[in-house]
């Protein structure tokens, strides 16, 4: 009987796995296959994967996509860990009551839905483009602004502080740093999973961004990568083999991300509901 | 008393230098949340063609009940709620239940495996299972060849299967997500009232019953409203998977919004109206869990 239900386990498990990384296998083996190989259900790689490169990179500008979510993407992740840091280590440190209503307020933004959001955010953004064009739609700035700041990286940092311990900061004041000194020497040093963590998560949800770039990217050359990809997507005739290299290229950055830092990753996503 | 950890003395000070810490980001969550919140509402009830808003009461909301494009996101969205959060709730509950067992081998592949999905992009994955599940896709033809169908299946452009075909991607996408909350919660149960409870002789349906369905109730309550939510706001996979289409038949709400702000003649007024149905569904789906978790 136990044996019976351990197979089950095992098998269960196994096609659960199966499933999952199925999809990806599929992906990078139809990267190094020609279009036709691809439709007609091959499964074994090819070599084929240096044409498709070349023939991606001729009809469309990959590393500007690219260049375009890496700057949107590393710039949100460092104003954001600042913002909800310096945020988070606030409410905690110097708590008092009227900080504690700002902060279930604040907390409340996480039950708005973006759809409510895209509106009256885009036309905050097209009236801004009227003065200050450089900070209006179809600029980097008008992706990143609206994005950076979430009550979910400002609570996961408070939520942290919380196991911070405060004789450092004690001793940082003894030794006559400024209160932003003790942060920036004492806390922000003390705090690196933390902050790695966070990284990921925004890091990943920045690249991944879709809905809101959609929006305010209006020109071809200020593509992020998940646009360009929806792009490929839709077209009437597509080269599978093409299509499937892009989105390998484009899912590297994240696989990195999410092999060499797996622990912080899952720590990041628990977290913050602990 | 934490107040006694910044010292008496410069209380005064501390106090302002503490909302000096946080007043950067509470400008930021109100300009780019609160403040758009309420142009939104103050929208919707206004209408008109592009910037040419004028007021009009409540006619949007009136609106709302005989626009049948409308009615048919609402339902379509409902749709995947009811059948596609309960599946990958189960589903992710099961899985993390298998593999907590500690003697279970290979634990690390397994979890590993199922959580992969969560790396990718919504649009990447979505364009991968639109051709997966295409008419002359590779499901299709793998269930040719092992004659489960005679033929193909039209997984996008029936309206039926289309639906089953966005059920089937997020559940793909979304489960190992979820697993990873189960498995924390799991492994902070305290392994003594497993055994307390085999010695008292409880079968382990029984024990499954008693114990870690009681223990998991915040994570299940967590995870279902944030499916809730992530579901009331699906956007990605419809838009690059069926297009919403065959017809209408998978358009989720989220794009009925977009459409009729950026894709048709823009009427931002009654755009806002449709985005304050989803605010209102949140709050009234998170306050129904939020009982049901609370009664039992």
């Amino acid at each position: 009987m136990t044996s019976f239900k351990r197979t089950g386990t095992y098998v269960f498990l196994s096609l659960a796995a199966l499933i999952s990384i199925f999809p990806f296998l599929w992906m990078i083996v139809s990267a190094t296959n020609l279009s036709v190989d691809v439709s007609q259900g091959r499964l074994l790689p090819g070599l084929h994967l240096f044409d498709n490169f070349r023939k991606l990179t001729d009809s469309i500008d990959l590393g500007q996509s690219m260049w375009n979510s890496a700057k949107i993407s590393i710039t949100t992740t460092v104003l954001a860990l600042l913002i909800a840091s310096l945020a988070g280590y606030g409410f905690e440190i110097y708590r008092s009551r009227a900080k504690d209503i700002v902060f279930n307020i604040l907390l409340l933004s996480m039950m708005i839905p973006f759809a409510a959001l895209m509106v009256p955010l885009y036309q905050m953004f097209a009236s801004i483009s009227r003065s200050v064009p450089s900070m209006g739609i179809n600029t980097v700035t008008s992706v990143i602004l609206p994005t950076m700041t979430t009550a979910f990286l400002i609570f996961f940092f408070r939520q942290s502080t919380k196991m911070f311990p405060k004789e450092l900061l004690e001793a940082g004041r003894m030794d006559g740093l400024s209160e932003l000194g003790v942060f920036f020497r004492i806390y922000v040093p003390t705090m690196r999973t933390t902050y790695a963590a966070g990284a990921i998560i925004t890091f990943l949800s920045s690249w991944n961004n879709y809905l809101w770039p959609l929006i305010v990217l209006q020109s071809p050359e200020k593509r992020t990568i998940p646009l360009l990809i929806s792009n490929l997507g839709s077209s009437y005739s597509p080269d599978y083999g093409v299509i499937m290299t892009a989105i390998v290229i484009s899912t590297l950055p994240t696989a990195l991300v999410f092999f060499l830092m797996q622990k912080h990753f899952v720590a990041g996503m628990v977290g913050s509901v602990k | 008393m934490r107040g006694t950890a910044v010292g008496r003395s410069n209380r005064n000070q501390s106090r302002i230098i503490g909302w000096l810490f946080i007043i950067f980001a509470v400008f930021m969550i109100a300009a780019f949340y609160f403040y758009p919140m309420i142009q939104a509402l103050l929208l919707s009830f206004k209408s008109g063609r592009g910037a040419n808003l004028h007021f009009t009461g409540l006619a949007n909301y009136k609106r709302l009940f005989t626009d049948s494009v409308f009615l048919t996101a609402v339902k379509n969205t409902f749709l995947f709620l009811i059948v596609q959060v309960p599946i990958m709730i189960v589903l992710a509950m099961f899985i993390s239940v298998l593999l907590n067992d500690s003697k279970l081998r290979f634990k690390g592949f397994f979890r590993t495996a199922i959580f992969l999905p969560c790396v990718t992009s919504l649009v990447a994955y979505s364009v991968v299972f639109k051709y997966l599940f295409g008419a002359d896709g590779l499901i299709n033809l793998a269930l040719l060849k092992m004659h489960l169908i005679a033929s193909p299946i039209m997984w996008i452009s029936d309206p039926f299967w289309a639906k089953i075909t966005i059920i089937i991607a997020i559940t793909w996408r979304w489960t190992g997500y979820n697993m990873i909350f189960y498995l924390s919660a799991l492994q902070n149960i305290d392994q003594s009232i497993y055994e307390a409870a085999r010695i008292d002789g409880a079968s382990s349906i029984r024990q499954f019953r008693s114990i870690t369905i009681p223990m998991l109730k915040p994570i299940i309550l967590f995870t279902s409203i944030t499916s809730t939510i992530g579901t009331l706001q699906l956007f990605d996979e419809i838009v690059n998977i069926t297009k919403g289409g065959p017809g209408n038949a998978t358009l989720s709400i989220s794009q009925y919004i977009y459409n009729l702000s950026f894709k048709y003649t823009p009427d931002f007024g009654y755009a806002a109206t449709v985005s304050y149905t989803i605010v209102a569904m949140i709050i009234v789906l998170s306050v129904i869990q939020f009982k049901a978790a609370g009664d039992k």
